[in-house]
């Protein structure tokens, strides 16, 4: 059977990120970039770089399960991502661009994985006149931005934490944006970014799972709004969130769990709706999900790996959606982040509710010396 | 990248996708530029279209023309016709280019919700989106978000479902928004959608579905959904209590109880506590179960001073079973005495299913309690804590079924008051002939949705008989087709034999717990040779069988001493209701973690457990990390830490984290735990501290 062809991937991830930070120590990858590794942009990349945030958590999520994140400028990553934030306190998807709740989510994550949740902190001490705690050399920008924030007059509107509560609304609901659209994706958004940052109480969490049992389907699945069909990736939130939020009660495991496990088509590989193709990126939505409820061996392991596997690229790395289709990072992420689920040797757990690693998880909920 | 084939790039290629990137990357910034500066006349508007049409998912660009819209609404004399028409050909330009943009829909939503465009209008889009692509989710979120703004009636919209699946049966959305419609109409239009006659006729529907190509799942799901609304009922019920009703319980402190004669089953072992579970198990998860919704009459307890607790392993007050501690010490016992205790519930609408559907079929039951004095002479003999699972310490039981009081709760239903039959004739006349049917499908092609929808109808119309019969016994008449069926789906769908393997276990307990008769071939008395214990202990041994999940609890409320070794269990979810419980062996299964023992915790009577030769420890992902009551989920309080104990040192806490939830709250005398990857001196000296009642760890007495 084929392996995972690890070191490629994390060189293909280097590569295709290379823009947004560069490589302080390529420990895998002795040789100068190949030839092959430095054309110029593609179409494809431009198109992409409204969700340049979502990618960074994509790459660096991989390269982290695959125990390479110290390859990357830790400094230069953070730095990028603190210019995406917006003056409302959320993030965006690049520099110069609208904030969005999708986008803050994978800011938060990012910095979660670089144990730098305290970087939102900072903008809060400042204003609070409490900086001397966090005066380490790496803060220093951040410091020095949000002294200028805090002289342009932005001191009432600079949190995070109250952004992403004044997106709840009545129904207990949440928007993406200032624009209103709802989704139950931007429920989970909300309610994972919260409880990483310790600030759970800041929404109405009953009236948020209550709007999510609403969005519940025949299936047992789970919509974007009530009515809404079942799908794997809006299942994946909304049993997040209830995660989460200690409302797994909700959910009923064996009718879900069924749906779930019939995603399973011949080839091995997960679909994310009757009568679809399979996608690797379904290898995350579907299991873990199966995961959160408990349901996991009712798949065939074995098959889904070797699903998985095929969709490498293994002459320039990367994994794409289905065998022989062109890869990118989104997919390269989710057929990682699976094969982690899967418990494949030599990837480093990942939670399956804050999708990130077990010990990035741990660290930040549960308590310590 | 969705579908787009890994060619390798030819250089020609690449110049052409350079040449598009430098084009798209100058229009961005441009774009941005106006967005920054807040330019809104027509050149940077049809920009902002050019930009979108080429990459719609763009959102930020959306979000500029809707600042736009405004800004040219609120400008003298606008035109808000022609402003808003313009919104709508950039969406349709933009779906054109990618008919799966979230921006796209959304900004067609906003403009419509300002007043603007016709139904008429939308209707046509819509039916050119959806011929194009009948799956797109996307398309049937806005069809309902049109239909809801233009008061498009919900029999419309379901008479559009049905040519959508006349077209084409395999349309698993058109059956979803089906679904959706029918639930509402069904409800809220019950005089013109009598619901056996709808029930029927989608039966109809959906079997030319199933039957005509039985592989695909568009009709699964709706199938089940019709099984669903024909066998339950929202409201919920009481199906099972302990003590049963008109059971007489001896009551005896098992310290010193070496000279008890009274038949075992009816004996509860107190334990030295002064106080006895009451149970209540409902067909479903319920909330509201409390002194002002249960009355208790005794001589031991005031009504309002019980404290009633869901068990369940959230924290949200809602539970399949609740228990409340009748406490004795409050009376000065006579032991030649017979005390009645009565239960009633069901005089108030407090207690709710989830929906909030109040519970129906009152329910009361009468039982009588008695004493057994202590033994002055015995008042040191043997603790609980001693117990052997090897076979020979266990006989046959030979007490007869005259002389034990389990009740099998549907009988016990039968018994109690003001029952009514539970299932009605036609839902008896729809589960017959969907029986039917799919026999004569699978007598012309085996087919596993064949066999997995007959042996749900066949579970269905078992249970639903086992209220109905008259007579005073309960079986269920199908289980050994149903097992069949399960047998052969495991062979025949080998991917999903889990699955099965769960469903022929829950099955199986189904069989063996229905009946008092079929009950005592499970039971066996305790002996152990080695102590001269004459003890009566009778354990229910389900060991061996190759259970995949435990299920029946319902059935097991009664038992203190249970077997479970030597199958293939994962979980262990539903053993909190067993609130007798005092002695559990779960050894060699398939046990992966201590947050899936988090039903543990409720079982304060337990004091022996086996649960070595698990695989505790060897997994990297723990499958009920969710399930379990724990920081990560905020069920679990942020000082969880400070509760019990100081003498654990904080980084043995953080490492057994899991195994200190499950434990703090119990008072274990024996403990098995050998033979899982997590047990380590570091461990074992863990344990001893965080469980001070401990006698005996594996092999070592303490």
């Amino acid at each position: 059977m084929v392996e995972l062809a690890a070191e490629k991937h994390v060189r293909y991830i280097i590569t295709v990120e290379k823009v947004s930070y560069s490589i302080r120590k390529l420990t895998c990858c002795p040789d100068p970039l190949p030839q092959y590794l430095q054309k110029k942009d593609a179409f494809e990349s431009v198109v992409m770089e409204h969700l340049r945030m979502n990618g960074a958590y994509w790459g660096l999520t991989t390269l982290d399960l695959l125990g390479k994140l110290h390859v990357v400028d830790q400094d230069e990553v953070i730095s990028w991502v603190m210019e995406c934030q917006h003056e409302s306190g959320g993030f965006a998807g690049n520099i110069g661009h609208d904030p969005h709740i999708l986008y803050t989510l994978s800011a938060v994550q990012v910095l979660a994985l670089f144990d730098k949740l305290n970087m939102l902190d900072i903008e809060k001490s400042v204003l609070e006149g409490q900086i001397s705690a966090f005066l380490v050399h790496d803060d220093l920008i951040l410091i020095h931005r949000a002294e200028k924030n805090y002289a342009l007059g932005l001191r009432s509107t600079l949190t995070l934490y109250s952004d992403i509560a004044s997106l709840q609304n009545e129904d207990g609901s949440f928007s993406g944006d200032m624009w209103g659209e709802v989704d139950t994706r931007f429920s989970y958004i909300a309610i994972c970014c919260l409880s990483l940052l310790h600030q759970l109480d800041k929404i109405d969490v009953e009236k948020a799972v209550n709007y999510i049992v609403r969005c519940k389907n025949l299936d047992g699945g789970f919509g974007a709004t009530p009515g809404g069909e079942s799908h794997a990736g809006q299942i994946f939130c909304c049993v997040g969130a209830l995660a989460i939020t200690g409302s797994l009660h909700h959910v009923d495991k064996d009718l879900l769990g069924w749906w779930l496990c019939e995603r399973q088509v011949k080839s091995g590989g997960l679909n994310g709706r009757p009568e679809k193709l399979p996608d690797v990126c379904y290898s995350w939505w579907v299991l873990s999900s199966l995961i959160m409820i408990d349901r996991v061996h009712w798949i065939d392991r074995e098959k889904l790996i070797k699903f998985i596997l095929d969709c490498q690229d293994l002459e320039q790395g990367g994994i794409s959606d289905r065998p022989d289709d062109a890869v990118d990072v989104f997919h390269t992420y989710f057929g990682v982040a699976g094969l982690s689920l899967l418990e494949y040797p030599g990837v480093k757990a990942i939670d399956p509710a804050y999708a990130l690693p077990v010990d990035v998880v741990n660290r930040i909920l549960l308590p310590h010396d | 990248m969705h579908g787009r084939p890994r060619n390798p790039s030819k250089p020609e290629d690449e110049e052409a996708s350079a040449a598009k990137a430098s084009k798209l990357r100058a229009l961005q910034s441009q774009f941005l530029h106006n967005h920054h500066s807040k330019l809104y006349d027509k050149g940077a508007l049809e920009l902002s279209a050019k930009l979108l049409e080429i990459n719609p998912e763009f959102y930020t660009a959306w979000n500029y023309r809707k600042l736009a819209v405004e800004h040219c609404l609120s400008q003298p004399g606008s035109d808000p016709e022609s402003i808003l028409n313009e919104e709508l050909r950039a969406v349709e330009g933009a779906l054109r280019q990618n008919f799966k943009s979230y921006g796209a829909w959304y900004h067609r939503k906003w403009v419509l919700s300002k007043g603007h465009s016709s139904v008429d209008h939308e209707m046509r889009l819509l039916d050119k989106f959806q011929k194009a692509d009948p799956r797109n989710f996307h398309a049937w979120n806005y069809r309902r978000f049109v239909a809801a703004l233009k008061n498009i009636s919900e029999e419309d919209e379901l008479k559009y479902t049905t040519d959508m699946i006349e077209r084409n049966f395999s349309n698993y959305s058109a059956w979803h928004n089906r679904s959706i419609l029918l639930s509402n109409l069904l409800k809220r239009k019950a005089e013109v959608f009598p619901k056996e006659k709808i029930l029927s006729e989608e039966y109809e529907l959906v079997h030319q579905a199933i039957f005509t190509d039985p592989d695909d799942q568009s009709g699964w799901f709706y199938h089940l959904w019709l099984l669903e609304q024909t066998v339950t009922k929202d409201a919920p019920w009481l199906i099972s209590c302990w003590p049963a009703s008109g059971s007489e319980l001896i009551i005896s402190d098992s310290k010193s109880a070496s000279s008890c004669t009274a038949s075992p089953l009816s004996s509860y072992f107190s334990d030295g506590r002064v106080e006895m579970p009451v149970i209540l198990y409902f067909n479903q998860a319920i909330k509201g179960v409390n002194t002002s919704t249960v009355t208790v009459r005794s001589v031991f307890a005031e009504s309002k001073d019980l404290v009633w607790r869901p068990l369940s392993l959230s924290n949200f007050g809602s539970a399949q079973a609740w228990v409340a501690f009748l406490k004795f010490s409050e009376v000065k016992i006579d032991y030649s005495m017979s005390y009645e205790v009565e239960v009633s519930l069901g005089d108030s609408s407090g207690i709710v299913s989830l929906n909030g559907c109040p519970l129906t079929h009152a329910f009361q039951s009468k039982f009588m309690v008695r004493f057994q004095q202590p033994d002055s002479r015995n008042t040191d003999g043997q603790n609980i804590g001693s117990i052997s699972w090897e076979d020979s310490n266990f006989q046959n039981y030979e007490g007869g079924p005259e002389q034990c009081n389990i009740i099998p709760p549907c009988i016990q239903l039968k018994m109690a008051k003001d029952h009514e039959p539970i299932a009605s004739k036609w839902q008896v006349d729809i589960l017959m002939n969907e029986i039917e049917l799919f026999r004569e499908l699978l007598s012309a092609a085996d087919c596993k949705i064949g066999k997995l929808t007959l042996a749900r109808l066949l579970t269905a119309l078992d249970t639903l008989m086992l209220y109905n019969d008259t007579s005073n016994s309960c079986q269920m008449r199908h289980t050994e087709e149903i097992l069949a069926l399960y047998t052969d789906l495991m062979k025949l769908d080998p991917s999903h034999s889990q699955y099965y393997r769960e469903e022929h276990s829950l099955t199986f307990l189904r069989q063996v717990s229905c009946s008092k008769e079929n009950l005592l071939r499970y039971c066996w008395l305790y002996r152990n040779s080695a102590l001269s214990d004459s003890r009566n202990l009778v354990c229910l041994r389900l060991n061996n069988l190759s259970l995949a999940r435990v299920g029946s609890i319902e059935n097991l409320l009664w038992v203190q001493m249970l077997d479970l070794s030597h199958n293939e269990l994962r979980s262990i979810e539903g053993l909190e209701a067993m609130q007798l419980l005092s002695c559990l062996n779960l050894s060699n299964n398939k046990i992966k973690s201590f947050t899936a023992l988090d039903p543990l915790r409720h079982l304060k009577s337990l004091k022996v457990l086996n649960i070595s030769q698990n695989e505790i420890g060897k997994h990297s992902v723990d499958t009920t990390r969710y399930l379990c009551s724990s920081p990560l989920s905020h069920t679990e309080a942020s000082d969880w830490r400070r509760s019990g104990l100081c003498s654990t040192d904080d980084a043995q806490l953080s490492k057994y984290w899991e195994a200190f939830l499950v434990f703090r709250d119990l008072t274990l005398v024996q403990l098995g735990i050998t033979g899982n990857k997590v047990v380590n001196e570091d461990f074992r000296s863990f344990l001893l501290k965080i469980l001070p009642t401990l006698e005996r760890l594996d092999d070592t007495n303490l």
